[in-house]
């Protein structure tokens, strides 16, 4: 397989401005540098408004920025690429679709044939753990079913990485968890690189190899924090709760600063 | 048991509550014409459905009721099928382009607001009599909520979906057939809906432009000249029920296929 070449994604000296009133710039994001490497798991931590959602979609080829790059080795990406697949809060679910008919929808579009896509849509339907749903329609789902028919839409094209918005933010609390750690499984069985966006500390302390955490607007990288602990993570650990803690002192103090 | 028989008596008022108005419209027609006694004024119910009663009895020599109300269906499904044809593509373009949408915004706002009936002088001065001019005016008719209903579809379609189609590798063409398209499509059919009624009131009043010797407005017409107000009232009970019927396809159609627009939440 291709993908056992390793993969890095860089984002270099990137900068955001928008124009307000067509007059007024406002300053969005400011010299943002990371290096992703290949199957690391990397959440963007930071508050309301501070860009992080701008900077993913920068990632994904959905914006430009106004100055600095972003590339996959050494292609540049300024539009959406098949390498990048991505994940929206809104699940963004095609209604008239059924669960099967939406997982395949990458696929027919790229005149994948039939009885391969029926295979393909059988697997991730399968990896989703939704196979009795294949031909629900997303009205007929609840909302953590719905992302994970969103996840394996993303992932039945086989892109590197994935770019997570908020993925999790519109479920409850035990939703929320329980598709944190299929994630997870899903990450380490597929070998995915994925970037992760996320203003709740939990969730990047439970889920990341690194975290980013960015500062209020304008954004800027204030801190990247290693984690190494073991996976699956206990919440209630203390070591858990010391990195925790010491994430909410980031944003407390340091990074909360101008 | 007993809230069984509630919503039963519930549903019983509901349908009688339904009939309760036509019938005392009924009622008060007849005791009307019996104590008017002029049915050049009003008939009675009796005289039209006598004429509603014998469908294909040829009327004054104009043809029959079935015939001009088959008549009058083909040239507004003609005048329709045309304003849909341009204004479906038209309103997809101005939905997807800011430019095109400008471009052409100001002559709709301008057109919209002028009653079909209007154009019938313009109608006739371009095209003369004939089915060109009544298609010109059904067309008339049906195209501003057609356009209308699918430049608000287009614009209505979540920012996310043609954004995860582009992700996915989706090019123009396939987000227009399989995003825009299906997306739009509930109120595009909105749109079909009602133009498809505009188009229905206006090919009555197209057949009664001078020259016309068809159809259900031209019977109606003729019969008036004639004095047959019963024809007159049996015309307007065709055209009235032929207009809810089709109301009612569309209707069904949308329950079937976009019945997802509703259970979206």
């Amino acid at each position: 397989m291709e993908g056992a070449r390793a993969m890095t994604l860089n984002v270099d000296h990137l900068a955001k401005q928008f124009s307000k009133n067509g007059q007024e710039t406002v300053e969005s994001l400011i010299d943002i540098n990371l290096e992703v490497k290949d199957e690391e798991f990397v959440c963007i931590l930071g508050p309301s408004g501070c860009g992080k959602t701008t900077l993913l979609r920068i990632v994904a080829g959905l914006e430009h920025p106004t100055s600095g790059t972003v590339k996959i080795d050494t292609t540049l990406i300024d539009r959406p690429n098949q390498k990048l697949g991505m994940i929206f809060q809104d699940y963004s679910l095609y209604p008239w679709r059924t669960v099967n008919e939406n997982i395949a929808f990458g696929l027919e579009l790229h005149d994948v044939p039939k009885e391969k896509r029926d295979s393909i849509v059988k697997k991730y339907i399968t990896l989703a753990g939704l196979s009795e749903f294949g031909n629900s329609y997303p009205h007929e789902l609840s909302g953590g079913m719905r992302q994970r028919v969103a996840v394996v839409r993303a992932l039945a094209v086989e892109p590197t990485v994935l770019l997570m918005d908020e993925p999790f933010g519109a479920l409850d609390a035990q939703t929320r968890n329980m598709l944190q750690n299929e994630l997870l499984d899903i990450w380490q069985k597929t070998k995915k690189t994925i970037l992760f966006v996320t203003h709740s500390v939990d969730e990047a302390v439970f889920l990341a190899d690194r975290i980013v955490v960015l500062t209020p607007r304008p954004g800027r990288v204030c801190e990247i924090i290693h984690i190494d602990q073991v996976r699956p993570r206990d919440r209630t650990s203390v070591e858990f709760a010391k990195v925790r803690r010491h994430v909410l002192d980031l944003i407390n103090q340091k990074c909360s600063l101008q | 048991m007993n809230r069984i028989f509630l919503k039963l008596a519930s549903v019983q008022r509901r349908s009688f509550l339904k009939i309760l108005l036509p019938v005392a419209i009924i009622v008060a027609w007849e005791v009307l014409a019996i104590v008017l006694n002029n049915q050049f004024i009003l008939p009675s119910l009796q005289s039209v459905f006598a004429v509603l009663l014998n469908p294909t009895a040829d009327i004054l020599g104009n043809g029959n009721l079935v015939d001009n109300a088959i008549i009058s269906l083909e040239r507004v499904i003609a005048g329709f099928l045309v304003a849909a044809v341009i204004a479906i593509p038209l309103g997809i373009w101005m939905g997807r382009s800011e430019i095109v949408h400008e471009l052409f915004d100001s002559v709709m706002q301008l057109l919209r607001p002028i009653p079909p009936l209007a154009w019938v002088p313009l109608a006739l001065a371009w095209f003369k009599i004939g089915l060109v001019s009544m298609v010109f005016i059904i067309g008339m008719g049906a195209f501003f909520p057609i356009l209308l209903n699918t430049l608000d579809g287009v614009k209505g379609v979540k920012k996310t979906w043609i954004e995860t189609a582009e992700i996915l590798g989706a090019k123009e063409h396939q987000i227009l057939s399989r995003v825009i398209l299906p997306g739009a499509a509930p109120t595009i059919w909105t749109g079909l809906r009602v133009g498809f009624g505009i188009a229905w009131m206006c090919v009555v009043a197209a057949e009664m432009m001078p020259g016309t010797n068809s159809g259900l407005g031209y019977l109606i017409m003729s019969s008036y000249n004639w004095g047959q107000v019963p024809v007159i009232i049996a015309g307007m009970i065709v055209i009235g029920i032929i207009g809810v019927g089709f109301d009612y396809l569309f209707k069904m159609v949308d329950r079937r296929l976009f019945a997802w627009r509703e259970l979206e939440r």
